[in-house]
Order: structure tokens, then C-alpha cells, then sequence
């Protein structure tokens, strides 16, 4: 059996009064890919940005490689890699600078370097690699985003709808990439409203509704266990 | 059709516009405005006011009388006596202006076609632009005397020379400023030699709080509005690094521009240098040591500044909220600017005064006019207030690079003041 990369034990997390995560509970296994799935305002963005250590735990436990996370976020950081929803980078960089400027966080120089290397070869954005990232197409920033999140080898990377608004080609590359890093070891959580990305990707989903996860499993054990075509249909019968 | 859509686009424009986080700064600046004007009207009366000097009358002659006659009608004796000491005394405890001495033989000496000589002991209360204003009408003073003095003569049909005539006064002084004599200097002109340093630094403060403020609040808005921020707080970084970090950033920047602020002024000044006089004739000029512990007081000053904006921006949504949020910072440092440029500290009142000592941006003024006259007490008491104040600001932005707020943005889920204001 492979050990737990992350462990929610019934975690809540309130803005507030409001209640974004209500008392949820999952495991992700090391190299596995898991998806949270779920409808706009169902605590997705909250479970990512509290398992990355930007907001704090309401009540529960998480537990990111063995470290507490409310006691060792400082550990944490030097595993994880996050990649929030409609992120950016800062415009007076080129693409490549702005990389330096992520890689000298985690090692010294020569390491650095070989990360930025990685990180644009991931990226593949050509000659533009050494523009403004002001100059930068929607799809060609989160292309150098998703090279910052994976050039540094994390254990683990947290990745906030990936592919959303994205063109096909773009969003297939990048699932392309999620797919092959995974099978390096890195562990990947992700979420997403895209129910096929959902399906072609992930090894187990959890679908969350409203603050509560509802389902979870393999898609394969899911779309069965429901009598569902595809994991849209799963999602349907499930919320309603 | 046409005038409908103008009507609504115009009706979306004021409603985005008209917003606590416009109105609140005008509001504020009016504010200040009109009780500026009730300081500057406070001056006004001091020169409408008849002066408060002393005099001592030392001459029997006819001219002193003239002298007496005058003074009596438009200024306001507190001392009218033969002692020189306990005059000055009177006229320092009553906040006067000046004291005036008439020597001995004063009389005879004009009839006898010699310059007779009024002793002038001024006192002046601070460096500011106001403070000279009523030594300006005891001068007025004198020069009335002068021409009353000079008609008396001229009845009489002497055969004494024109100039004598023209001019039979002229005026021996000194002035007092901070517990020192000054010989051979009135208070305008002092003012005027000392223009340079009571004007420079505050101008050079304001600025510098006002561009390092400035960047350092749009970096944190720039960090919200294109989403860098989140990235950066999940990276393997101390929070008091991130927050040192750009402190010591904009500090840089803003000593880079205060730099090239001063060389300017510096040549500017220059320029306007015509009177072969300096301050170091009368000891009033800052040696090095001196000038270091200005830039120390300046750059604590600075990061006092610094710290508050940073502060201030973890409130920012995206760039323009940043721009407002500045707003409270540039008020505080216009306020100490425009005060200092009028009076010293010790002239206000003691309200005022607590206030004044509060806003971190007074002290390099404070420390530079402290230093002219070696009070250091102020200078290291305000370099500590400084940075006191700095560390307990960095404390606070540390929190909240800590919690939760800088992701959310909120401060409670209601909204409060801050975030109404930050919209
Ligand atoms: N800063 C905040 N302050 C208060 N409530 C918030 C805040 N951010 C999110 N919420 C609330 O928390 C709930 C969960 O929001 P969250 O952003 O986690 O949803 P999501 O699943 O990521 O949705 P989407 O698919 O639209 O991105 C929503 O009800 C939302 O209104
Ligand atoms: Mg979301």
C-alpha cells in the first residue's frame, strides 16, 4: 500500500460566519492524482488555499508528507507547489526572469538554474520566453505558470483549475504534463468543473457540494456504481 | 434614445466615482484647510496686534521722549524701567518681541550730528517663516521713529549734514534665539540665513514619505490586482522576510530619490546664496556629526513611513485602491511640512505639540532645528520614537501577512471602514 501524501481529517474552514468547508475528510496517496470536483461556490479554491498553507484551519486536522500542517506550514512550503485559479505573474519580468526569481526561493544558484532550464522547457514558449510577461496570451501565461509549479520537483503540487479557459490544444498539452509528472512521483491535487479532464486525469475524485464532500472514488468505480456513461452523469444523479 | 444612454452612462460614472474612498480624502483636506486658516488667521492678528517689547530709557533728552511718545502709542510695553536684566526678563516672560534700550546721552549725541544708536535685544521664538513677522513691525517701528526724530531736526534748521538729518538713528542688535545671544543680527535676516535648512528638510521629507509611501502601497495593490500574491505566500519564505524585503526595497528606492531631491535643492540654493553671511558666523552651522544624525532621524522617519504604507496597502484590492489608501500617509506628512515651515514645535500649542511629536514625519525637521542649537535630547528621542514606532508597524504588517486577511481581503464580514474605503 503507498503511504498518504495528504490526509483531511474532517476539516472546516469559515470565512466568517459563512462555512465554505464543512467537516470534510479524504486521503491522497503518494503519486496518485485527485480531483475535487463540484458546482461554483462549493469550497473547492478554500480546501486548495488552506492545504497550501494561505489560509488557516477553522477546526480538523490536515496532514501534508506527515507535517501538521497548522504547526509546520513553514516545512510545508518547501514541499508543495501551488497553482491558484487565474493566477499571475509580475508583468515587468520576462518569462524566464520571473522563473529565476521563483527558483532562487528553493535552492542556490546552480540548482536555480537547472530548474529555470526545466521550467522553460516546460513552458515551451519559444523566443517569447525573454518577453515581457506583459506581452503574454492568456494560454502562454499559464503555460510559464504550470512550468513555475513543476520545475521545482515538489513532493506535491496543488493545482486550482488548471485548464480552465484554455483552448483544447493548450488544455490537452497541459493535461499531458500533469499526467507525465505524476508518473515521476510528484503527487498532484487538482480541481475543476471539466468532468472529461476529470475522467481522462484523475485516479480518485471527491465531489463537493456546497462546503460537504458527497462521493468519492475511482471515475471507473463511480460511473458504475451509478449506472452512469461519464462522470458528468455521476455528478447529476449525485447532487440532485 | 440618444440622451438616455448619456444620462446612464453618466449616472454609472458619478456613482463609481462618488465613493467614500474619494470624498473621505477631500473632505479631510478641507478640513485641514480651514483650521489652517485659523492658524494663519492667529498670525494675522499677531500683526495687526500691537508688538510686546520692553523698554529701558536710559536718556533724558528730548529725542527719547519722541522714542517713548511712539512705542507708548503703538506697542504694548510690559516693561517700561532702567533695568536691563530684569527688562529681558519681563519681555521673554511675556513672549514679547523685543527690548529696546535707550542709552545715556542719546539726545545730545543726535543734536550733536552723531548717529544715536537704540540698543534692540530681540527675541525670536523659532525658525519658522511666522516667527520673524513681529520683529518686522518693531522695525517699522523704528523706522517711524527715525522719520519723526529726523522732522524735529529739520524745523530746527540745523546746520547739520543731510545724511545726519536723513537718517539720525540707526539701531544696535542682537538677537536671542534658543538661549543664545547672536550679536550684530536681526531676526529677518537670521530667518533668511537659515531659509535654507528650515525649508529644505521639510520639503525633502515630505517627498520622500510621499514617493517611498507610494511605491510600496501600489506594490502590495499590484500584488492583489494581477494575482501574485497568493503564489508568493506559498513559497518557502519567511512572512517577515517578504515584509523586510519590501521595506528595505522602497527604502532603497526612496533614498535613491531623496538624493537626487537634495542635490537639486542644493544647487538651488545655491544660486540664491547672495549674502556673504553664514550661518557659520554665528555657530548655527550643523558640522558632520551633525549632518549624520539628520539622515539618521531621515531614515528612520522614512521607514516609519515606509512600514505604515505597507500596512495600509495589505488593505489594497487591486492599484487604484492603493492610491487612495496612500492618501492618509501623504496627510501626514503635508501636516508637519506646512506647520514647520510657519513656527517651531515649542510655539504651538500643547495639543498640537502631542500631535505634532506623534506624526514620525515631524522628526527630522525637529532634529535639524534641535541640532542648530546642540539639543540632542530631541534628536535621539525622536530617531528612537521612529523607530519604535517602525518595529511596532512591522509587528502589525507581519500579522497580518500571517492571517488569513491578505488572501480574503476583508477585514469583517460586514466591511469595515478600511474596506469601504479601500474600494
Ligand atoms: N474571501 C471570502 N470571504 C467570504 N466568503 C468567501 C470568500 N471566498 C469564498 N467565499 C465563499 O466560500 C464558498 C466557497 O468558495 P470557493 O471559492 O471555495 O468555491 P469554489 O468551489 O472554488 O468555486 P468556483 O468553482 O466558482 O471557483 C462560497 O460560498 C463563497 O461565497
Ligand atoms: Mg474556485
Amino acid at each position: 500500500m503507498r503511504e498518504n501524501m495528504i490526509e483531511v481529517k474532517e476539516l472546516i474552514k469559515k470565512y466568517g460566519d459563512v462555512t465554505a468547508v464543512d467537516k470534510i475528510s479524504f486521503q491522497v496517496k503518494k503519486g496518485e492524482i485527485f480531483g475535487l470536483i463540484g458546482p461554483n461556490g462549493a469550497g473547492k479554491t478554500t480546501t486548495l488555499r488552506v492545504l497550501s498553507t494561505l489560509l488557516k484551519i477553522s477546526e480538523g486536522e490536515v496532514l501534508i508528507d506527515g507535517c501538521d500542517l497548522d504547526k509546520e506550514s513553514a516545512e510545508i512550503r518547501k514541499k508543495i507547489s501551488y497553482l491558484p485559479e487565474d493566477a499571475g505573474a509580475y508583468k515587468n519580468l520576462t518569462g524566464r526572469e520571473y522563473l529565476r526569481f521563483i527558483a532562487e526561493f528553493f535552492d542556490g544558484k546552480v540548482l536555480a538554474s537547472k530548474m529555470v532550464k526545466k521550467g522553460v522547457d516546460i513552458a515551451d514558449l519559444d523566443k517569447k520566453i525573454d518577453d515581457k510577461i506583459d506581452t503574454y496570451s492568456k494560454g502562454m501565461k499559464r503555460r510559464l505558470l504550470v512550468g513555475r509549479t513543476f520545475m521545482i520537483n515538489p513532493k506535491l503540487a496543488i493545482l486550482d483549475e488548471p485548464t480552465s479557459g484554455l483552448d483544447v490544444i493548450n488544455a490537452r498539452e497541459i493535461r499531458q504534463l500533469i499526467k507525465e509528472y505524476a508518473g515521476a512521483g510528484t503527487t498532484i491535487l487538482l480541481s475543476s468543473h471539466n468532468m472529461l479532464e476529470v475522467d481522462f486525469l484523475c485516479e480518485r475524485i471527491s465531489l463537493i457540494d456546497d462546503g460537504k464532500i458527497v462521493e468519492s472514488g475511482s471515475p471507473k468505480g463511480l460511473k458504475n456504481k451509478y449506472d452512469a456513461e461519464n462522470i458528468e452523469e455521476v455528478f447529476t444523479k449525485v447532487v440532485r | 434614445m440618444r440622451s438616455k444612454g448619456l444620462l446612464n452612462i453618466t449616472r454609472k460614472e458619478i456613482k463609481e466615482l462618488l465613493t467614500p474612498s474619494t470624498i473621505v480624502p477631500v473632505l479631510v483636506i478641507a478640513l485641514f484647510f480651514a483650521s489652517m486658516g485659523n492658524i494663519m488667521g492667529g498670525f494675522q492678528e499677531e500683526v495687526e496686534e500691537k508688538p510686546v517689547i520692553g523698554i529701558v530709557n536710559e536718556d533724558s533728552g528730548e529725542h527719547s521722549k519722541t522714542v517713548m511718545s511712539v512705542l507708548e502709542e503703538k506697542s504694548e510695553m510690559v516693561y517700561n524701567g532702567t533695568d536691563r536684566e530684569l527688562g529681558s526678563k519681563y519681555v521673554e516672560e511675556k513672549g514679547g518681541t523685543a527690548l529696546l534700550i535707550i542709552p545715556e546721552n542719546f539726545s545730545n549725541k543726535i543734536d550733536d550730528g552723531e548717529t544715536g544708536y537704540i540698543m534692540v535685544r530681540w527675541f525670536m521664538k523659532g525658525m519658522g517663516v511666522m516667527d520673524t513677522v513681529s520683529s518686522g513691525v518693531v522695525e517699522g517701528l523704528i523706522e517711524e521713529i527715525n522719520r519723526e526724530v529726523s522732522a524735529t531736526l529739520i524745523e530746527r534748521e540745523t546746520h547739520l549734514p543731510s545724511s545726519h538729518l536723513q537718517r539720525p538713528i540707526l539701531k544696535e542688535e542682537s538677537t536671542i534665539i534658543q538661549e543664545r545671544e547672536l550679536e550684530d543680527i536681526s531676526p529677518s535676516i537670521l530667518g533668511g540665513l537659515m531659509s535654507s535648512q528650515s525649508i529644505m528638510i521639510p520639503i525633502i521629507t515630505m517627498m520622500l514619505i510621499m514617493m517611498a509611501g507610494g511605491t510600496i502601497i501600489s506594490s502590495m495593490g499590484m500584488e492583489k490586482e494581477d494575482k501574485t500574491l497568493e503564489t508568493l505566500l506559498t513559497l518557502p519564505i519567511k512572512r517577515s522576510s517578504i515584509v523586510v524585503g519590501k521595506l528595505v526595497g522602497a527604502a532603497v528606492v526612496g533614498l535613491i530619490m531623496a538624493l537626487i531631491y537634495m542635490l537639486g535643492f542644493g544647487f538651488y540654493m545655491q544660486t540664491l546664496e547672495v549674502s556673504d553671511m553664514h550661518l557659520a558666523d554665528y555657530g548655527l552651522a550643523l558640522s558632520l556629526s551633525d549632518y549624520i544624525l539628520v539622515g539618521i532621524s531621515l531614515f528612520t522617519a522614512l521607514l516609519a513611513g515606509l512600514a505604515l504604507s505597507l500596512l495600509l496597502g495589505t488593505f489594497a484590492k487591486n492599484y487604484k485602491s492603493a492610491q487612495t489608501l496612500l492618501f492618509p500617509v501623504t496627510a501626514l506628512a503635508l501636516i508637519p511640512m506646512f506647520v514647520f515651515m510657519f513656527t517651531d514645535i515649542g510655539n504651538l500649542p500643547t495639543v498640537l505639540q502631542g500631535v505634532m511629536y506623534a506624526i514620525p514625519f515631524s522628526h527630522p525637521i525637529i532634529a535639524m532645528r534641535g541640532l542648530m542649537f546642540d539639543n540632542y535630547t530631541i534628536v535621539f528621542g525622536g530617531i528612537l520614537y521612529s523607530t519604535i514606532f517602525s518595529i511596532v508597524m512591522i509587528a502589525l504588517v507581519t500579522k497580518i501577512f500571517d492571517s488569513d486577511k491578505l488572501v480574503t481581503g476583508s477585514m469583517s464580514k460586514k466591511g469595515g471602514l478600511i474596506d469601504k474605503l479601500s474600494r
